[in-house]
């Protein structure tokens, strides 16, 4: 059934158009006042000021490889993070720790690690599942780059952003 | 040097000073103003990254411009495709020629021609205006274009004609078309919007005022309507037409445009100025025959004024929304054609009786 909308009678005063032009304008021109006199509050002005500080410890950035306090690797190329890494964006290729070195037939290590920062989504799932808490996402946030090429982040890379982590496993020192 | 070279050497540089010097910058700037005012309005912050608070940002909107591909639809006609922007921009700054921007300087005059016809040229150059926009229309051969041009050549001729009605009253009053002289009569006057000024006793100057209000309100708006400027920007709408006329033009053909409309605004804001508010004249400053300096003054104020009409444009723009098109036909037709009418019998009658 059509239903009949009623429109609203408008005075004689309503009807002359002007002075709602009038009212607008004064509206407008008082924002522009107000912006002009820095009372308006505006959005955070990005490249200049960040939010850096303010940054939750939950908070998931990009995925990175930790050092233990000795300066070794933690990571013993399991590759649990690689077959768990939802987008596939990790890729790692074990390799046997040399014989001249004092862990050598311990454990393997990772020759090649990359992480494919167009793929991955931050999801988390590799520092999760990682039993050695050698993968960890950090707080870098603005990942950038030319080409593809750059946009993966190899193993030096994600040493560099990850750094030392003082953690709770201490699986390669020496039993106290 | 005999007196024709002189001139022409005179003229020329009048030319390259008020176009290349003044007018393009202005419209640059005007881009900018509108962007920066807009913002400002919406309570953002506008351009604010290529230079100081982005002030060198048009220079950088022109070298985009000029850097874009410069594309040719196939499916166009190609000669009126690349006449049109050049008929947008051209009319615009030609207009100025016959402006008063200035009183004179160095014992020159400044106002590039003086013709005694006018307001008359004025009125014949910039509706020419339209032909730039409805060429392009047809020229792009595509529907939103077309819409586009129908509706600029409708609008232009539903407000041209309270446009010319508007103006008869003051040279009823002047009883003269060169503008140079109706700057003149404001000056001894008063402005046409106050034209009780310096003779505040007589109740002739407190009546005229109803007329010149009526006309200046309705000339100001008509300016409006035909520089396609919002609440009447029919013809490039762009959440009905795309882009309107301009939809298949790209690079530097886009920008004419848009830059003919700037300029437009600018010329209709001078023909404003030198109407209603009394060109270069400002109270108590003498005109340029008492020394240069207050030649440069004059020629500063007229672009003062031009500057703060450009701000109403830009502040209109972003506060009223956009007239239906059938209440634009309706408004041009039955509201303004009818007052601008009834407002000439007004101040002939106010004329007479009074013997201005």
């Amino acid at each position: 059934m059509a239903i009949t909308v009623p429109r609203p009678k408008l005075t004689w005063f309503e009807r002359l158009y002007l002075p709602a032009i009038v009212a607008g304008m004064a509206i407008t021109l008082q924002h522009f006042k107000n912006m002009l006199l820095g009372r308006t509050k505006v959005t955070m002005q990005y490249p200049e000021q960040k939010w850096d500080a303010q940054l939750p410890e939950h908070y998931r950035g990009a995925p990175a490889l930790v050092k233990d306090e000795a300066g070794r690797i933690r990571c013993v190329a399991c590759q649990l993070c690689e077959f768990i890494c939802p987008p596939r964006a990790i890729k790692i290729e074990p390799g046997e720790i040399p014989v001249k070195d004092r862990f050598s037939k311990v454990e393997k290590y990772p020759r090649e690690f990359d992480i494919d920062m167009i793929r991955c989504i931050f999801c988390g799932m590799c520092e999760e599942v990682c039993p050695e808490q050698a993968i960890f996402l950090r707080k870098d946030y603005a990942i950038t780059g030319l080409t593809r090429a750059e946009m993966v982040h190899n193993k030096e890379k994600l040493l560099e952003i990850g750094g030392i982590m003082h953690g709770v496993v201490l699986k390669w020192n020496e039993k106290k | 040097m005999n007196p024709t070279t002189s001139f022409v050497i005179i003229s020329l540089l009048k030319i390259v000073g008020i176009v290349f010097l003044v007018i393009l910058p202005m419209v640059s700037y005007a881009v900018y103003a509108e962007r920066k005012v807009s913002a400002l309005i919406q309570d953002r912050l506008g351009p604010n990254r290529v230079g100081p608070a982005g002030l060198f940002q048009p220079i950088a909107d022109a070298m985009k411009f000029l850097l874009k591909e410069d594309f040719t639809p196939a499916h166009v006609n190609k000669f009126y495709y690349w006449l049109a922007p050049c008929l947008a921009m051209v009319p615009a700054i030609t207009t100025i020629a016959v402006v008063p921007f200035g009183s004179t300087l160095f014992g020159v005059p400044m106002v590039i021609a003086d013709i005694n016809v006018g307001v008359l040229f004025v009125f014949a150059i910039a509706s020419l205006g339209v032909y730039g926009i409805v060429i392009a229309g047809w020229a792009s051969n595509s529907k939103y274009p077309f819409l586009g041009g129908v509706r600029s050549g409708s609008q232009m001729i539903s407000y041209e004609l309270s446009l010319g009605l508007a103006v008869v009253p003051i040279f009823l009053l002047i009883g003269n078309l060169r503008l140079t002289e109706v700057v003149r009569y404001q000056i001894d006057h008063g402005w046409m919007v106050f034209p009780f000024a310096g003779d505040w006793k007589n109740p002739a100057g407190w009546l005229l005022a109803v007329p010149m209000w009526i006309s200046f309100a309705v000339f100001a708006i008509a300016v409006f309507a035909e520089t396609n400027r919002l609440p009447f920007d029919l013809p490039e709408a762009e959440t009905e037409l795309v882009g309107g006329y301009h939809t298949e033009y790209s690079s530097m053909k886009f920008a004419l445009f848009f830059l003919g409309e700037y300029a437009a605004m600018i010329t209709g804001s001078a023909i404003i100025v030198t109407l209603f508010l009394g060109g270069w004249h400002f109270p108590g400053v003498p005109d340029g025959s008492h020394g240069w300096i207050f030649g440069l003054i004059n020629i500063f104020v007229f672009f003062a004024k031009i500057a703060a009409l450009l701000f109403i444009f830009i502040w209109v723009r972003f506060t009223l929304p956009r007239f239906r098109y059938d209440q634009l036909m309706r408004l041009g037709w039955v509201f303004f054609f009818e007052i601008a009418l009834v407002n000439i019998f007004l101040a002939a009658a106010i004329i007479t009786f009074f013997d201005r």
